[in-house]
């Protein structure tokens, strides 16, 4: 074992693994994080705790993994090159290992521009893939990126991220196989609604003999209503939303009066809750329905569900997929 | 070549605020030919700033030059009596220029008219884009001629990035994404092994994060 990572134990174990996101609140309130983490420990194997995602200033993912890891949880710090120089980025990842993290996802960040500090300074001093050597070869090797050695290696289960929907699509295998070379354990990838896209993908990974070196964790997430699916359908840049699962978010709630047109305000909370419950359980399974599909595809290790603000819905997530109870190793 | 724009006009009112004669001096070189601070420009600006001022009711007035290149003191030399002259001096020059006009005429403060940009090209008229951050180490013999580290939004090496979809850059879909264009090319000259192999750290002490730069050539100098 390179670390003691519960995820690590999964994996060589050769069950096929659930990962999920544990998103870190824009406070200081350490019982947000104690909250999630008790509605989801037993649900997954691991949980990620995101590094200012979409550039937003959110509590940092060590302190939050922390939290979460007193609670009983295998957390995955999510570290970003956005933020901090190859400096910070080793003393943060000796620090998180000194605080018993197990796991470490290397990702270059989102840019500044899509958040909350649109007139910060980038750092970029590192790219993703250069991150994963680093850490690797802290581990490994003992040695800092710049040759020097340590007495305490940090033993960490390493993780990259990789989004087969990104352009271009003939390169992304191959740049997965940068990252494998690099020294990443396991792969979290982008989320994956359109399956058969994915299934070609992953078999130009598999034809690359990729899966046999890494560990590939298919990304997941539930849709919450029929206007996120359209949002995530025409909105975000590299999401591949097939206009079927749009449809039958649409469809999930057909026969649910609208709550514009109802005057009671009593009346109308009710269908908003009605509607809300019906969108819900469509998107559940529809998530639950992609993971079974994604777990037949040859080289799939597991799924990374990222239920964003919405970690309530995990449980049934994977209690649907018929992934529970989550084996003890 | 330097692109720069110029200030708003209510920032170099505000500038010259507290001055009665003020030099406006042009550069002949990058930033004439990027329309921000030729000859042209002072003309314009001058104008602008007579008329603006006048509304204002202040007394000023403003004296128009151009030299061929203001980050070099042999050519400033021609304008030596103008700076005598005025109170102050509105370069049009890049930051370049208004820092050599400061040191080499110490006695007179020039102001800052224009906004420099970047390293850039024109590639449509009235349209510039950037193309070099001066990183001290050129790697573009790696990545068929195209700069990863002006033109990628993180300055990759390993790009691109996830956030690449229809040859645009995850930040605004107006910007090319530079590893698209870098994996196109390589196609195109048949060395897409140039996209295969994991590119170590950047030194970046031979850019500014190692200091401010400067070179010495001893087989040059007097
Ligand atoms: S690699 Fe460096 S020197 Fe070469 S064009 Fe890019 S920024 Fe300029
Ligand atoms: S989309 Fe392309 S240009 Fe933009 S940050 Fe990613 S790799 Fe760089």
């Amino acid at each position: 074992m390179k670390s003691d990572s519960n995820l690590e134990k999964v994996l060589s174990a050769g069950h096929f693994a659930v990962t999920a996101e544990l998103g870190p609140p824009k406070n200081a309130d350490p019982e947000v994080v104690r909250k999630k983490a008790r509605m989801l420990k037993g649900c997954a194997d691991a949980f990620n705790v995101t590094d200012g995602q979409t550039a937003v200033v959110r509590m940092a993912s060590w302190a939050a993994c922390l939290i979460q890891k007193e609670e009983g949880l295998d957390p995955i710090v999510q570290m970003t090159c956005r933020d901090r120089n190859r400096i910070a980025l080793q003393m943060d990842v000796l620090g998180a290992a000194a605080l018993g993290i197990n796991n470490i996802l290397c990702l270059s960040g989102d840019h500044m521009s899509f958040g909350n500090h649109p007139e910060s300074k980038g750092v970029y001093d590192i790219d993703s893939i250069q991150l994963v050597k680093m850490v690797k070869d802290m581990r490994d090797e003992k040695k800092f990126q710049c040759g020097e050695e340590m007495k305490v290696e940090p033993r960490l289960f390493i993780g990259a991220a990789a989004n087969p929907f990104a352009d271009p699509f003939d390169y992304r295998p191959y740049r997965l196989a940068k990252k494998v070379a690099a020294g990443a354990d396991f792969i979290q990838t982008q989320i994956v609604f359109n399956v058969p896209k994915f299934r070609e993908y992953m078999k130009r990974v598999c034809d690359l003999g990729l899966h046999e070196k890494v560990y590939i964790l298919a990304g997941v997430a539930p849709i919450k209503s029929s206007g996120a699916a359209r949002y995530m359908a025409s909105q975000v840049p590299g999401m591949d939303v097939p206009q079927e699962f749009v449809d039958r978010m649409v469809a999930a709630i057909k026969g649910i009066p609208s709550p514009k047109s109802i005057a009671d305000p009593e009346k109308k909370k009710e269908v908003r809750r009605r509607r809300r419950e019906a969108w819900q359980a469509e998107g559940i399974k529809i998530c639950a329905e992609i993971i079974q599909q994604v777990r037949e595809i040859p080289g799939v290790a597991g799924v990374h569900i990222m239920a964003i603000e919405w970690e309530e819905a995990v449980h049934e997530i994977v209690s649907q997929a018929g992934l529970l109870p989550r084996p003890t190793v | 070549m330097i692109i720069a724009e110029q200030k708003p006009l209510d920032e170099i009112k505000s500038m010259i605020a507290d001055y009665q004669k003020v030099l406006i001096l042009g550069c002949g070189t990058c930033v004439t030919i990027c329309f921000a601070g030729g000859e042209k420009e002072v003309g314009i600006l001058a104008s602008a700033l007579r008329m603006a001022t006048r509304l204002d009711g202040q007394d000023k007035e403003f004296i128009e030059a151009t030299v061929q290149r203001q980050c070099e003191y042999e050519f400033n030399e021609e304008v030596a009596d103008l700076v005598k002259e005025a109170d102050v001096v509105l370069s049009l020059a890049c930051g370049i220029g208004v820092q050599t006009m400061n040191e080499q005429f110490p006695e007179k403060l020039t102001l800052p008219g224009l906004n420099t940009k970047f390293l850039g090209q024109p590639t449509e008229q009235g349209v510039w884009d950037e193309r070099c951050l001066a990183c001290g180490d050129c790697v573009l013999y790696k990545t068929g001629g195209i700069c990863p580290i002006a033109r990628c939004s993180k300055s990759l090496l390993n790009g691109p990035c996830g956030g690449s979809q229809n040859g645009k850059c995850e930040i605004n879909p107006e910007v090319d994404c530079a590893w698209q264009l870098i994996y196109d090319r390589l196609k195109a000259l048949g060395k897409l092994d140039l996209m295969m192999e994991v590119k170590s750290p950047k030194d970046w002490s031979a850019s500014h994060a190692g200091g401010p730069g400067k070179i010495v050539r001893e087989d040059l100098r007097l």
